[in-house]
């Protein structure tokens, strides 16, 4: 089946929507989704969304900026930061115009508390700049961009699973995958393609991050021999539940909540004397993963105590209520009265498909545009995050940029001759599809896809080290060769998970693998790359941005210098 | 130790009529029910058919009828039920079953979208240049609602849908234009309770509670709906069937 539309966004998110919700004022716009729309991962969003508004103290968009520069650890392009903070304000209005649900101070006006790496008047102390809808922020977006969409006239293609991006004159005219429920092929015929498909946390074994999240939008980067940009630098959440992974926000830190180790000491204030729990995510990170190693673990083990219980239960109730129950059903305590066990858990990709500010996706490191491809989102690399992302800018970063790509498209997309689709566009899914049906593979999906999840918790996380990352680069090499003789027991067409689950592991392994051999390459700690065999950052070699391709004779990388502006980096110190 | 989960299958390409499985899984007490089914997919029979994605219930995905209950598989565990019997999984009631715990969840989607007035009319008439003002007070108003994740397990456990009247609107549907038409911001309040008011809407409800009851969310839903009502009852004509 073809579909015509003018423009096809893949990934139902906040990026996916807004961009759609933009680009619907003028256009045919289709959202495809892997789940349904409303089950994107964004809704699992909990703290909230930063902007200097003021509404609070005084805040200015230039401490945003040097906030995000410093948090990036330098690396971030401060063109795009600019932009990301200057504009933050106006899209959180935007969003409210729009219907969505903020919590309210006792003006009436958006509240806002705050969050870590946010300071105000350049570091001297946390500022409230995260407006937030309780501990339901991403859910509340969502939900607003939602329902705008349906009435905008945007269409919901549900359990449509995106296989190909597809080529005709080197323009991108559309995409080919199919229908999980029956398994028959889909062609989406476009003049504008965006690929907003998030992250890629499930390569990982302990995550915050949803089953969806495979990095498929990365993979088809990939497969369109584009290079991805940064990903080396893999955020890491300190405040995951033990063991699960599930994130408890850094919204509980800012409501008042500290961190203890075994001992009950209170040990960020050594690691971080101004901004103690509220210090950036990969300095909180790596603070609790050595309190571990020091043998200082909750009761030898490895994890520390996440401490609410100084905030009281009504404001438990009011300001955190999710994550309340989350812990009440999971753990089965009160967190006002017990410690949460917490660790460490992957959380989100800084890197992924080089964009410009306009969301148009960069062919190569020059800046050549990808003429019909855009891209934004958690997937997109434009940089505002650079080596570390700080809460609260993933949300603003996916509105700001999201609302940018749709405006570009709006204005883009009348001018451009529609190209037409490539012959057997349908059959390369088809035959996709057949040969893993058919396969006669001794290979099991779930047992690969154990071991690579283990593999980049045990070898690729918090702390990489040259050995570690040489074995686990060999590890996923191996394990690709061995899903070439992957089998299915399950032959169905109908809602055939096994087939899915085959198809994003493939996805899986080669974004890793990216993201190992970048690590690999670069020979210095920054932001949340951190290399015990290179523990200090160096500005002088290593200021640039890593891009990484697939050739036919496997990975190549290059770099690119980074858009330097008017923060120089200094000792990063909190 | 070992969990016993009596499993509903139904394959569309070579059954007539549902059947049941059972399986035996090695899982502990503080384990999700979610994980148990994944446990089956990925160790015994990777036929089973079931839907997912966040696993912690904010998304909605996995919506089912554990021990004929509605309910998150991703937020029910083990120690909740009583494990030293078979626990018994079904899907959703009230839907067409396309495979083993997968329902069509079309006319749930459809009904969500119903409630949306076809012009768009958010935002207001007035777009001030920051943004509008609304009372702690205002926006409580509304609160209980915005918890909905569309899950649609309210509709499987409600017993108008299910053996009443199969075209009532349903309590996720109310639930959502309820959160609309209590935010003061919103211009077109008027317009949605009239929405509410069409055949099948809201006076079909019957406050039978079980949405309720079963809430995965905790939701006072059925007050929710009589709020509604209520406010039909102050501001309108009550067109009541």
């Amino acid at each position: 089946m073809i579909h015509e539309y003018d423009v096809v966004v893949i990934g139902g998110g906040i990026a996916g929507l807004y961009t759609a919700l933009t680009a619907a004022e003028n256009a045919k716009v289709a959202v495809i989704s892997k789940v349904h729309v409303t089950r994107s991962h964004s809704v699992a969003a909990q703290g909230g969304i930063a902007a200097s508004l003021g509404n609070e103290e005084e805040d200015h968009w230039e401490w945003h900026m040097y906030d995000t520069v410093k948090g990036s650890d330098y690396l971030a392009d401060q063109n795009a930061v600019e932009i990301l903070a200057k504009e933050a304000p106006n899209a959180i209005y935007t969003l409210e115009h729009l219907g969505v649900p903020f919590s309210r101070n006792a003006e009436g006006k958006i509240e806002q508390r705050r969050f870590g790496g946010h300071t105000k008047n350049f570091g001297e102390a946390p500022i409230k700049r995260a407006c937030y809808a309780s501990d339901r922020t991403g859910r509340a977006i969502m939900d607003t961009l939602y329902d705008q969409c349906l009435q905008k006239g945007v269409t919901m293609h549900n359990e449509v699973f995106i296989q190909h991006l597809l080529f005709a004159l080197n323009n991108c005219c559309g995409v080919a995958g199919y229908d999980i429920a029956t398994g028959t092929p889909r062609v989406f015929h476009a003049r504008a393609v965006v690929l907003a498909t998030g992250g890629c946390g499930k390569i990982y074994k302990t995550t915050s991050n949803g089953y969806a999240s495979t990095g498929d939008g990365l993979a088809l980067a990939l497969d369109a021999l584009l290079s991805l940009e940064d990903m080396e630098f893999v955020q890491f959440h300190p405040t995951g539940i033990y063991g699960l992974g599930i994130l408890i926000s850094e919204a509980a830190r800012a409501e008042g909540g500290v961190l203890r180790n075994g001992l009950g000491e209170r040990f960020m204030e050594r690691y971080a004397p101004t901004l103690k729990d509220l210090a950036p995510r990969d300095i909180v990170s790596r603070a609790i993963l050595k309190e571990i190693s020091e043998g200082k673990g909750v009761d030898g083990k490895d994890y520390v105590h996440l401490d609410l219980r100084d905030i009281g239960k009504e404001q438990l109730n009011q300001k955190l209520p999710e994550i309340t129950s989350f812990v009440k059903t999971y753990l089965g305590i009160d967190p006002s009265e017990t410690q949460i066990p917490v660790a460490p858990t992957c959380h989100y990709m800084m890197g992924g498909i080089p964009t410009d500010v306009e969301g148009h996706v960069l062919a190569d490191k020059a800046g050549t545009i990808l003429p019909g491809l855009y891209a934004a989102g958690e997937c997109a690399c434009v940089s505002v995050h650079g080596a570390n992302r700080l809460g609260c800018n993933s949300l603003i970063d996916l509105v700001v940029f999201g609302q940018r790509a749709g405006l570009s498209i709006l204005k883009e997309i009348k001018a451009r001759i529609i190209h037409p689709l490539p012959v057997q566009a349908e059959n390369i899914v088809v035959d996709k599809i057949n040969s893993l049906l058919e396969s006669r593979g001794t290979e099991r999906v779930a047992v690969l896809r154990e071991t690579l999840q283990c593999l980049m918790t045990e070898e690729c996380s918090v702390f990489r080290n040259g050995q570690t990352l040489e074995h686990s680069l060999a590890q996923i090499r191996q394990l690709k060769k061995r899903l070439l003789n992957v089998g299915l027991t399950n032959k169905s067409r109908i809602f055939n998970y096994e087939l899915q689950e085959a198809l994003e592991l493939n996805n899986m392994l080669r974004v890793a693998e990216v993201i190992v051999y970048s690590a690999l390459g670069r020979r210095e700690s920054r932001g949340a790359h951190f290399r015990s065999d290179y523990p200090e950052r160096n500005d002088e070699e290593w200021l640039r941005h890593t891009f990484v391709n697939e050739t036919p004779t496997g990975l190549k990388e290059s770099y690119k210098p980074l858009a330097t502006g008017r923060f120089t980096p200094e000792k990063r110190s909190y | 130790m070992k969990v016993t989960l009596k499993v509903y299958r139904f394959n569309p390409e070579a059954d007539i009529e549902p059947h049941y499985d059972t399986f035996k899984v090695e899982a502990e007490p503080n384990e999700r029910i979610l994980d148990c089914l994944n446990k089956i997919r990925w160790q015994q029979d990777s036929t089973l058919s079931f839907r997912m994605s966040c696993a912690h219930g904010i998304c909605g995905s996995d919506g089912l009828t554990i021990n004929s209950q509605s309910a998150l598989a991703c937020q029910k565990l083990v120690e909740d039920y009583d494990y030293t019997k078979e626990i018994l999984i079904e899907p959703l009631k009230y839907f067409d079953v396309l495979k083993d715990l997968i329902v069509d969840l079309t006319p749930f989607f459809e009904r969500v979208k119903s409630v949306n007035p076809k012009t768009p009319s958010s935002p207001a008439n007035v777009e001030p240049e920051k943004e509008r003002l609304q009372s702690i007070e205002e926006r409580s108003r509304f609160d209980d609602a915005l918890k909905c994740i569309l899950c649609g397990c309210c509709y499987g456990a409600c017993p108008v849908m299910v053996e009443q009247d199969q075209e009532f609107i349903g309590p996720a549907a109310i639930l959502r234009e309820q959160r609309y038409i209590f935010d003061s911001r919103t211009a077109d309040a008027q317009e949605r309770l009239q929405v509410m008011q069409k055949p099948h809407g809201v006076w079909a409800c019957k406050s039978y509670y079980m949405c309720t009851v079963v809430c995965p969310k905790n939701i006072k839903v059925t007050e929710a709906i009589l709020r509604t009502k209520k406010k039909i009852i102050k501001e309108q004509q009550p067109k009541v069937e």
